[in-house]
């Protein structure tokens, strides 16, 4: 059966391998235009020409891909503002980017025979991007304040500490579940449904052998079936998970953001 | 035992954490549609919360996923 495994693997495209090159500050490299590149490229690219293209010539009554692209900015708009509030209009940038790249990448990933969110350093760019963000405008908002954090006024002075560890740690915790997330539902969706298509092949080659083999036709039907199960199930994920980031996004921006005066 | 036996079963181990998210996020769908009946007006305002305890019961299992393919192919 072929291996799951080896869809994920990162190589250089034929003919753009540019081969050990050494750069001013970052030193020696192995510099390569790789397939996972070209997933991001491609994401990249038709980000920018989707929202192009279905802004362009824009009328009262939208079109259908102007729908779509009002649909997606109103959705993000929305979660911005009832999620962070008054000032989410400011933050909404930053999410709607985080939202559509991650939404394309696991799209492209179901048309290509690459996903680049499948690749952990993918994702967990985006979660430490997300985190610093955080910080950074936790502590330029907030000054010192921002440890306040991790001093929860609403529980037993005698308990605070401990529960504010704890919640330092999940705060620490944060990218790394952000990251995880994305990676693992990509790869698990992937690795699934490379198994099942694997075993309509060679369940196929035990039925054309015949004989008692002809018991594994149905087996290789139902694998069938169950890869285009999974194949919708997979795109309704690829929305899902970048919709759940979008919204994880706007929830830990909202505590810094509105640190305090909770609402 | 072989360790490559062994790395095997370690990994088929790991996964079995995967079975406390199912029944998390079985779990929070369930209880959501039995919410969202018995007052369908409020459903649609609870659908971001819903979505977001269902990716944070699922990044549990998710983790007992990755440790498995770690184990298998670390």
């Amino acid at each position: 059966m072929a291996d799951p495994i080896h869809q994920f693997q990162i190589t250089p495209l034929p003919g753009l391998d540019f081969g050990e090159v050494t750069l001013p500050v970052i030193g020696t490299v192995h510099l390569a235009f790789t397939n996972s590149h070209l997933a991001m490229t491609l994401a990249f690219v038709l980000v920018i020409a989707f929202l192009q293209v279905s802004t362009s010539r824009a009328q009262v009554v939208p079109g259908r891909l102007q729908a779509a692209g009002e649909t997606m900015f109103g959705m993000i708009d929305n979660l911005a503002q009832s999620i962070i509030g008054h000032d989410g209009r400011k933050y909404f940038p930053f999410v709607f980017t985080l939202f559509m790249l991650v939404l394309m990448m696991n799209l492209l990933g179901m048309f290509l025979t690459f996903t680049a969110t499948s690749q952990l350093a993918v994702t967990a760019t985006f979660g430490v991007l997300t985190f610093a963000l955080v910080v950074i405008i936790g502590i330029a908002k907030n000054g010192l304040g921002f440890f306040g954090l991790f001093w929860p006024t609403s529980a037993p002075l005698l308990l605070r500490p401990v529960v504010g560890l704890i919640e330092f740690f999940s705060f620490l915790l944060r990218p790394v579940t952000l990251a995880l997330r994305l990676f693992g539902n990509m790869l698990g969706g992937h690795v699934a449904l490379k198994i099942f298509a694997g075993f309509i092949v060679s369940l196929m080659g035990v039925a054309l052998a015949g004989g008692v083999g002809l018991f594994a036709l149905p087996v290789a039907a139902l694998s069938l079936g169950m890869v285009i199960a999974l194949t919708a199930l997979e795109f309704l994920v690829a929305f899902l998970q970048a919709f759940v980031f979008a919204v994880l996004a706007c929830i830990y921006l909202n505590d810094v953001v509105n640190l305090g005066h909770g609402h | 035992m072989e360790a490559e036996a062994a790395k095997f079963i370690g990994a088929g181990i790991a996964t079995i954490g995967m079975v406390g998210s199912a029944l998390a996020v079985g779990n929070i769908f369930g209880q959501f549609l039995a919410g969202a009946l018995r007052n369908p007006a409020a459903a649609a305002s609870q659908v971001g919360n819903l979505f977001v305890g269902a990716a944070l019961a699922e990044a549990l299992g998710i983790l007992a996923f990755v440790l498995g393919i770690l184990i298998w192919l670390g």
